[in-house]
């Protein structure tokens, strides 16, 4: 079970700035999803190796070669904030 | 409206037709109709008038650069577009405008098709119905009322409306066959690894995979042709050479083993389908859906939980694997329902679980990574489309279409059109 306090430790973490009301709606729908996943307890595990990649594809490795790039003024085109030549986003980080 | 491109392309041999005018005649009836479908978030009417005139020029000539040169499709808009703004049906994307082609877009140019726009799509993909979008939902064409499945949705209702000759969606546990299915169009996700992903803005990167949307296996056999193959920017993407797939389609099916899952018939199915068989803050900018799913992976992900969640499921996509390739030591094909109900009304599904939960036969696909296409199988006795699965060995599309063929050949589903007027 989801308590109240995991849900909103969650939101902070994501930075979601839920409501009061998404925050306690969120908590029923999380709980009761996390419920349905809960069904992959019931399945054996033991000595599975894990499968991150239905393809299997080992190091793909290609020259080191120079190549045009797209023109800075291009990539910056779409940044909401830019300060000079880079992206200007919000701290998430404290001091 | 409703030819094949593969038709259109005989006419415009023949000078029966020409891609200008069928062009105008699609963006005349985009303009007529998609106010009430909400298929599109964005149509390129000047693009696309002057991409069909330079197919027009080379058609003239008697130099077409294949067999979509002046195919009139439409594009879900996860599908970077130089300088098209690419939402992700988003409003966090709203003026997003890539500098740059998606591989699938970069070659559907140098195969000569006419891109009409950027169809709608639940935001970021998260969803299986268009609801999700923060634009506006997309109708589904056989029933206003009803959802025409997502995410790709508006791709799926584009073409079953006759607003695009084909269309192009991603797939990440169903987000092509399941629209299709609910749209009455052929709808194929091809194997992961096969069509690059380079441009695709990612929803989950070890199963996403992008693939058609088509009026009929013939033209979704040249769509994915045109798409496929090794692309260096995509370093998941396969080298194995592509398949003249369109070549394939008439080899029939005499000696495939078919093989019908006891897993895919379910208790609670619908019966008709068992009959048939920035400055903006995140918490604006991101809708319901995405929230939830933001919360759930960062709860899942957390410390603690990882190996519980994270940790499990991946070794139980193992198993699943492993139950598929068991599967294809028996048989070459799997055949199944796409979905286990049919195009549902809008609203109805307002519990998250039960939204996941509609995925449930496709979803099994992108975990192994095989391909799956969905083909119409018949209608519910309300009228609504029906779609029937067939999933194959991974890199085995040949067979898969070439069964898809020969069970769309066999039935009359495809002459089946909506009343959209």
């Amino acid at each position: 079970m989801i308590e109240r306090t995991d849900v909103e430790h969650v939101a902070r973490l994501t930075r979601l700035a839920l409501t009061e009301a998404e925050l306690e709606r969120m908590r029923e729908q999380l709980n009761s999803i996390l419920a349905h996943l809960d069904t992959l307890r019931a399945v054996d595990t033991e000595g599975v190796e894990p499968t991150s990649h239905a393809v299997d594809v080992v190091n793909v490795m290609r020259e080191d070669e120079v190549e045009p790039c797209f023109p800075q003024d291009a990539m910056l085109a779409n940044a909401p904030d830019r300060s000079g030549e880079l992206f200007r986003v919000p701290r998430i980080l404290e001091d | 409206m409703y030819q094949p491109i593969h038709e259109l392309t005989d006419a415009y041999r023949r000078a029966d037709l020409t891609p200008t005018a069928v062009a105008e005649a699609y963006l005349a009836r985009i303009d007529a109709l998609d106010g009430r479908l909400g298929a599109y978030l964005t149509v390129v009417r000047d693009e696309a008038l002057a991409a069909a005139r330079e197919s027009e020029l080379r058609w003239r000539a008697g130099a077409p650069l294949g067999p979509l040169d002046g195919a009139p499709v439409a594009l879900k808009d996860v599908l970077c577009t130089r300088g098209v703004r690419t939402t992700c049906g988003s409003k966090m994307l709203e003026s997003f405008v890539p500098p740059y082609d998606a591989t699938v877009v970069e070659r559907l140019r140098a195969a000569g098709a006419v891109i009409l726009g950027k169809t709608n799509m639940d935001e970021f993909a998260m969803g299986s119905s268009t609801e999700h979008s923060a634009f506006h939902p997309t109708r589904n064409p056989w029933d206003l009322a009803r959802v025409p499945g997502g995410s790709s949705g508006g791709s799926a209702a584009a073409v079953a409306g006759g607003l695009a000759a084909g269309g192009f969606g991603s797939d990440t546990g169903g987000s092509i066959r399941q629209p299709a299915a609910f749209c009455g169009v052929v709808g194929m996700k091809p194997t992961y690894g096969r069509v690059s992903r380079y441009g695709l803005v990612a929803l989950a990167s070890s199963l996403d995979q992008v693939g058609p949307f088509a009026r009929d296996v013939r033209d979704a056999a040249l769509l994915l042709g045109a798409v496929a193959g090794h692309d260096r920017r995509d370093a998941t993407c396969i080298q194995a050479p592509v398949p003249d797939y369109g070549a394939e389609l008439s080899k029939g099916v005499a000696g495939l083993t078919l093989g019908l899952p006891d897993e895919y018939f379910i208790d609670g199915m619908d019966p008709d389908v068992e009959r048939a068989m920035e400055s903006r803050t995140r918490a604006a900018g991101f809708g319901a859906e995405v929230k939830r799913r933001i919360m759930l992976g960062t709860y899942a992900l957390s410390a603690g939980y990882y190996d519980a969640y994270y940790g499990k499921a991946q070794s139980v996509r193992t198993l699943v694997r492993r139950e598929f390739a068991a599967a294809f030591a028996r048989v070459d094909l799997i055949v199944a329902p796409t979905t286990p109900n049919v195009a549902f009304k809008h609203g109805e599904k307002e519990d998250p679980l039960s939204m996941y939960l509609n995925d449930v036969f496709t979803i099994p696909g992108n975990l192994a990574g095989i391909p799956g296409i969905s083909v119409p199988c018949g209608f519910s006795v309300t009228g609504l489309p029906i779609g029937l699965q067939v999933l194959g060995r991974p890199l085995d599309e040949p067979r898969l279409l070439r069964a898809a063929y020969a069970y769309e050949q066999a039935t009359p589903w495809r002459s089946r059109r909506p009343e959209l007027t």
